[in-house]
């Protein structure tokens, strides 16, 4: 039951860039997709293609020029903006292709950044954050300025900081695109741990090494903002 | 409840956390502001402290001063006038005074020069302002030689020398007995500077006044609270004088401070866009910049306040004194009485806070209400 709360569907979904304009352009130009939980779903396609536009779409951070965008059985493209934060607060966690960390704050302070509106006890909290240091191996870090880190520790502080509200869906574009082969396998043994305790992960990535990987249940191909069959 | 200061703790915590990361901007605009507001409260602190001192002081002036006008000018008042005025109902004392100026060339500087009435002084004897005695170096026992109105040599022997604390008024003052007085600046008998009059109620001023103007055409009575006010207008005006100088600054500073408050770089830009992409509300990120303006501009408005505070009542405000106390050579060492104008203070508050934190929200609330997905480009 609670599965069939965190599927996502998406029907007919568009997005244009500058519209009435002259410099207007579909980035996506109509996708149906269902997107099952507790799955590893990629979203693969050459640069440009619309991966990471249809992924912030889905992640509540932009919103759909026509379309829909489901999540079980509510619509959360046409929300206002306080609801759709609040969607991406408790639903999504975002891990960004440049890990977006806040330069100058400590790990475990960009770790707990997301939980602070949610005004939750000062010591849980914490807890909670050293306990997912823990578990993704960065618990030696937690006092580290994050500019200090390297690019496979940055990647884990921005895991840890999506899973602080414990979120359904976690969402990565380009996780490895700034990590040699060796993390990349590190970072897709994390994504098999985080679908083995139930949560649904959504990429998107043109490593092959990502959606070759057995850990993908599902690889979704767009070409110039459509599904390619 | 708890729920929502322990998020506003998270904001200010963010906040402190985020002005620390930028120690050379921050610290900069801390600096300017809080030396601007310390400029400001500065003066503001000192004029209300003159004013507050000169209206204790006037408390215990005569409440009405006859003076005897020819031809619109200030003249020597005989002393048949307190005949004259006869008995007018609710006056209970009145007296002539004698008193003038003196320039001393030695030090280029005028004296006040006056018989006083609580006391008598014998022959060549003078009592003498604080300030006098430190310009021209005398103490107890020495002697001042000045030169009378048809250049005659006159030796005083100092008899006292008046208390400091009483120094803003006394500064100048030289007391002398009456004979000497009408000697020194050729004063026949039978004449004053002007009269005093002492008034039991003073709702009955303005009409002894009256009668007055009527029984002796030829005066001018000036009132006790003219004279306040004339301080007032007088405090007010150097006030404004120094506010004018210092508009430049302010105008300098209302710029800088703008352009550090609405002007975002890139980087913050980058970061208002993470937050939201985190779970922050447009909300949170404004309620977080309003912490940041409001820590700065409330950390300044504070030391600059405390710093104008012992600048003014610690250091006899220093900076400002030439302008402010208006002596032109003997300048007083004078330790205003601290007192703080509640109404001062919250327009001080008003002038400088508020308007830094709306010139912060304005340009984040700007970025804020874009979508956040930037950061995903």
């Amino acid at each position: 039951m609670s599965n069939d709360l965190h599927r996502i569907r998406l029907t007919q979904l568009k997005k244009a860039f500058n519209q009435g304009q002259p410099n207007e352009f579909w980035a996506i130009r109509g996708i149906d997709l269902t997107i099952e939980p507790n799955s590893v779903t990629v979203l693969k396609g050459p640069s440009g293609s619309g991966k990471s536009t249809l992924l912030s779409m889905i992640g509540c951070l932009s919103r759909p020029t026509s379309g829909r965008i489901l999540l079980g059985d509510k619509t959360i493209s046409g929300l206002p903006e306080r609801f759709m934060t609040d969607i991406r607060r408790n639903t999504f966690g975002f891990v960004f292709q440049q890990f977006n960390l806040i330069q100058g704050l400590t790990v475990l302070e960009n770790v707990m950044l997301p939980a602070y509106p949610l005004g939750r006890n000062h010591s849980a909290l914490k807890q909670t954050a050293v306990d997912l240091l823990h578990q993704f191996g960065i618990a030696d870090k937690e006092a580290s300025r994050v500019e200090w880190l390297s690019g496979g520790e940055k990647q884990r502080c921005a895991i840890c900081r999506a899973m602080i509200n414990d979120p359904e869906v976690l969402i990565a574009d380009e996780p490895t695109a700034n990590l040699d082969s060796r993390l990349s396998e590190e970072f897709l043994n994390m994504v098999d741990g985080l679908k083995a305790i139930g949560k649904t992960v959504l990429l998107t990535s043109h490593d092959p090494l990502v959606y070759q990987s057995p850990v993908v249940d599902r690889v979704v191909a767009l070409q110039d903002g459509l599904l390619d069959s | 409840m708890n729920q929502l200061i322990q998020k506003q703790r998270y904001l200010i915590d963010f906040t402190l956390a985020s002005l620390f990361r930028r120690p050379g901007k921050n610290l900069g605009l801390l600096l300017i502001y809080t030396l601007i507001v310390f400029m400001l409260a500065s003066v503001m602190l000192f004029t209300h402290a003159l004013r507050t001192e000169a209206r204790i002081i006037l408390q215990g002036s005569p409440e009405i001063i006859v003076q005897k006008m020819t031809a619109g000018r200030h003249d020597l008042i005989p002393a048949d006038y307190l005949e004259k005025m006869g008995r007018i109902r609710g006056v209970v004392g009145k007296h002539g005074r004698l008193w003038g100026y003196f320039y001393d060339p030695a030090v280029k500087a005028n004296y006040t020069l006056m018989v006083p009435r609580d006391r008598t002084l014998q022959g060549d004897e003078i009592v003498i302002g604080a300030t006098i005695a430190r310009t021209r170096g005398v103490g107890l026992g020495d002697y001042l030689s000045f030169r009378s109105f048809d250049g005659r040599p006159f030796s005083f022997k100092v008899a006292e020398v008046l208390d400091e604390a009483s120094e803003l008024v006394s500064a100048d003052l030289v007391l002398l007995n009456e004979e000497r007085y009408r000697d020194f600046f050729g004063i026949a008998e039978g004449y004053y500077t002007d009269l005093v009059l002492k008034v039991r109620n003073q709702n009955e001023l303005r009409k002894i006044a009256e009668k007055l103007t009527l029984k002796l055409p030829d005066t001018r009575p000036i009132l006790k609270e003219e004279i306040l006010r004339t301080y007032d207008a007088v405090f007010n005006w150097r006030q404004g004088i120094v506010f004018v100088l210092l508009a430049g600054a302010v105008l300098a500073f209302i710029i800088f401070a703008w352009d550090k408050a609405s002007g975002l770089s890139a980087e913050e830009r980058r970061e208002i866009g993470i937050l939201k992409a985190i779970g922050w509300e447009t909300s949170d990120v404004l309620r977080m910049k309003f912490w940041e303006g409001g820590i700065i501009s409330f950390s300044a408005f504070m030391l600059g306040y405390l710093g104008a505070y012992a600048h003014v009542f610690l250091a006899s405000a220093g900076l400002f004194e030439p302008v402010l106390k208006g002596w032109a050579v003997l300048y007083p060492e004078f330790h205003p009485l601290p007192v703080v104008d509640g109404l001062q203070v919250a327009t001080l508050f008003f002038f400088t806070v508020f308007p830094y934190t709306v010139a912060t929200i304005i340009p984040i609330w700007r970025t804020a209400i874009t979508d956040p997905d930037q950061v995903m480009r």
